[in-house]
């Protein structure tokens, strides 16, 4: 069949079985939602600004396993999309992007809205294309949504110049791929496996670390089932929350900067860890010679060599895929008779008690004013702690982070690695999309919700019944924290005047607006907005304390036994 | 330490910039690239010459190898290996100086390529160290200018780099 590459286009999207496309529209490409236009398949979500456009479809990507599809112009459109892109690449985000560019023969000329958007992405994509030929299009697509999905996922784009999308060509989509220069490998080693098994099994202070390559490869009830096999503590790294069932007695909590002290202690003071799928971040181990300073052995499973032995030296390196490498450590664990050594597991469980008892994460809650974690703990009852749970980033992501104990995969987005304001909405958005019957909750600060705060008016058009919980402490909070501990108290531009009332511009955009000023009236609001109003948008307004800080805290670049417990310890 | 890295990479627009952007944003150091199609012309091969600790090389070329148009990446410099650079030299050639550079250029096998009244341009191929020597056995008040290609480099022996 003879197609215009607008309409190849979107046949290739329904082919690759496409719901939902995040966009906007622009000069670039018209013909492309043209072709949308007369089609029902693939359903477009039009965002309010090309940032939340990408973000969205990360966070619909983020709480499915699907690749998230966004669609922007060239240009603005593009450049917009950059930020979005960027913070899919920084959590491994299986996502294809679409860019429209400006005719082939225009390119190079400083056309009108023409960027070199494959140059600009570059180094935040996993890979990227400049489509030259209307009869490259479908290939080009199938390779774009194989590249993103297997391997180390991410995002891929591809730019089309519009005078390809009124071309014409025969239209066939491929069955398959293969290409030469890419071949990830899934199985791991079988003789590493083997020395990995036997270290475990041999460990006296063994350790299970694990981060958001266990969400991905959708390896949760694997990791699940081998750490009770093996009976030892786990921790899950931020972007790892709900890979191992948090109210479980084996969990520790989150390691690294704001995790908890058993945690980082069991961590510390192991002596054999095995890392699957996280990668040693900064945010995690913060002076890698002070982490060396106790012997370990450590086994790593990650299907990207590059995040093994980058900051922290391995002995036992194992490139695969998390579901495929944990299969075979639990087949062999199973087949052979050797078992954990338990007087020593019971001694270094009887340490990790002792950790545990500091109970790090107590606070002292108050009758007069709100406590954002409080309001967190009471999100967790009022949802009965599966809700899918998205944030933006400051202090209330590091609560939401702490105080909704996560028990499944998926269940928690946010922006990890790039750390980016604004992420919240969007993802809440997306992840309503997946789910349409489930309860989704973005929680919020004053600043971050304020930099997609636009999307409001698309949550109405396409009624998103997302309920937002804005901890707002009038603060930026995560930098007023930083300038008090480390910055002699000087709050440079940490503080933010002139704030809406968040009640009222909800409602202006149709939705719902709460105002919480009291502590006995969160979980009534809390109640209100998932009953009487499970079907709005519920803006809730939480006004909260102003000078709590996130503890416990390992400060930048310092080692894990080096923890602000709480702030008694300054 | 001294790398010579040898790649095969998909002949695309664009392929090397996703090279060089690489050791720029990972603040690699290169000394020298280099890089052509080969007899296979949708495929080109580079050599880089880079320096590093151990770790670093690692992480280099585990970089390297996830770009998603490289086909393989070898350190050749950690085995027998040959490396040649091509250098063009062109010296002010009057007087005494005609008869000086051209017997030092037959000892280091270079040749002289074009001549004028006042001039040479001399080819040398060799490894670094002879291209540096030659221009070192040269009155550098003669040199009017250089141009080096950057090294190329082959293993020895049964090491092929092949697809
Ligand atoms: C304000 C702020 C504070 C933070 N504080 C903390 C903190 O206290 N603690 C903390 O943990 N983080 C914290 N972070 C997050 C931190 O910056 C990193 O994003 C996070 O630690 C990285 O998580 P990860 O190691 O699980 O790796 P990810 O970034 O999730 O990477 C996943 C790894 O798994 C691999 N992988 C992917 N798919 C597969 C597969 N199928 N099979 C095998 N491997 C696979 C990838 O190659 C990669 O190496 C903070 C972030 C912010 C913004
Ligand atoms: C786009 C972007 N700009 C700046 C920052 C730096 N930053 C990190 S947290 C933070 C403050 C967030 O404030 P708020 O959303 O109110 O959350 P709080 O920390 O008060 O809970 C800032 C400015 C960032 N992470 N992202
Ligand atoms: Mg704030």
């Amino acid at each position: 069949m003879v197609l215009t590459g607008a309409e190849i286009v979107i046949r290739c999207l329904q082919e690759e079985k496409v719901e939902y496309v995040f966009g906007y529209p622009g000069g670039a490409v018209l013909y492309i939602y043209d072709a949308l236009f007369q089609q029902e398949q693939v359903r477009h979500i039009l965002v309010r600004h090309e940032q939340a456009a990408v973000h969205a479809a990360d966070g619909f990507a983020r709480s499915t396993q699907k690749v998230g599809v966004a669609l922007v112009t060239s240009g603005p459109g593009a450049t917009n999309a950059v930020t979005g892109i960027a913070t899919a690449f920084c959590d491994s985000i299986p996502m294809v992007i679409i860019s429209g560019q400006v005719p082939t023969a225009a390119i190079g000329q400083d056309a009108f809205q023409e960027v070199d958007t494959v140059g600009i992405t570059r180094p935040c994509v996993k890979h990227n294309f400049l489509v030259r030929d209307v009869r490259d299009i479908a290939t080009t697509i199938k390779k774009a949504f194989y590249l993103a999905q297997t391997g180390r996922p991410g995002p891929v784009l591809v730019d089309i110049p519009k005078d390809i999308t009124f071309a014409k060509c025969e239209f066939e989509y491929p069955q398959d791929i293969s290409m030469r220069s890419y071949n990830p490998v899934v199985k791991g080693h079988q003789g590493q496996i083997k020395k990995a098994v036997q270290l475990l099994l041999e460990a006296k202070r063994p350790m299970i670390y694990t981060g958001g390559g266990v969400i991905l490869a959708d390896a949760a009830d694997r990791l699940t089932k081998l750490t009770r096999l093996l009976g030892y503590p786990i921790t899950n790294t931020l972007m790892g929350l709900g890979a191992y069932p948090a109210s479980d007695r084996q969990y520790l909590g989150m390691p690294g900067m704001h995790g908890t002290y058993e945690a980082n202690m069991s961590m510390h003071y192991s002596d054999v860890l095995l890392a699957v799928g996280a990668r040693f971040d900064d945010r995690v181990i913060g002076d890698p010679a002070n982490f060396a300073e106790e012997p370990r052995k450590i086994i790593h499973v990650d299907i990207d060599p590059s995040s093994i032995s980058k900051r922290v030296k391995v002995d036992v390196p194992i490139v695969g895929d998390v579901k495929d490498v944990l299969d075979e450590m639990i087949r062999q664990l199973e087949a052979g008779e050797a078992r954990p050594n338990p007087d020593a597991l019971a001694a270094w469980w009887k340490q990790i008690e002792d950790w545990r008892s500091r109970k790090c994460m107590e606070y002292r809650n108050s009758d007069t004013i709100i406590k954002p974690q409080f309001v967190i703990q009471k999100l967790w009852e009022v949802t009965g702690g599966d809700a899918i749970v998205t944030s933006d980033v400051g202090q209330h992501q590091m609560w939401a982070a702490q105080y909704y104990r996560f028990d499944k995969p998926r269940r928690w987005l946010n922006s990890g690695g790039l750390g980016t304001m604004g992420v919240g909405m969007p993802y809440a958005m997306g992840a309503q999309l997946a789910h349409p019957g489930k309860q989704v909750a973005c929680v919020t600060g004053e600043a971050s919700i304020q930099m997609n705060i636009q999307e409001l008016s698309t949550c109405k058009q396409f009624r998103l019944p997302i309920k937002i919980c804005n901890l707002n402490n009038r603060y930026l909070g995560m930098v007023r924290q930083w300038q008090q501990l480390f910055h002699g108290q000087r709050y440079s531009e940490s503080y933010m005047d002139s704030l809406p009332d968040f009640a009222k511009l909800a409602e202006s955009y149709g939705h719902v607006g709460i105002r919480v000023d009291k502590p006995a009236d969160v979980e009534g609001a809390l109640r209100e907005a998932f009953t009487t109003h499970k079907n709005d948008l519920v803006f809730l307004d939480f006004q909260v304390d102003q000078t709590e800080n996130v503890y416990p805290m390992v400060q930048g670049g310092k080692g894990l036994t080096e923890m602000i417990l709480s702030a008694e310890d300054l | 330490m001294r790398h010579v890295i040898s790649l095969l990479i998909e002949n695309e627009a664009g392929a090397l910039s996703r090279v060089s952007g690489l050791f720029s944003a990972r603040g690699y150091n290169i000394e020298s690239l280099t890089v052509a199609p080969t007899e296979d012309a949708s495929m080109s091969r580079m050599t880089i010459v880079t320096t590093g600790s151990d770790e670093i090389i690692e992480q280099i070329t585990k970089q390297l190898n996830k770009l998603v148009e490289v086909v393989k990446v070898v350190d050749i410099s950690e085995a027998a290996h040959i490396e040649r650079e091509l250098m063009l030299i062109k010296l002010r050639a009057t007087g005494k100086d005609r008869e000086e550079i051209k017997r030092t250029a037959d000892i280091f096998r270079a040749r002289i390529i074009d001549v004028t009244d006042t001039s040479y341009v001399i080819e040398l191929t060799g490894n670094q160290s002879k291209l540096d020597a030659f221009i070192g056995a040269i009155d550098t008040g003669l040199i009017l200018e250089t141009v080096r290609s950057g090294v190329c480099g082959i293993g020895r022996g049964d090491r092929v780099l092949k697809l």
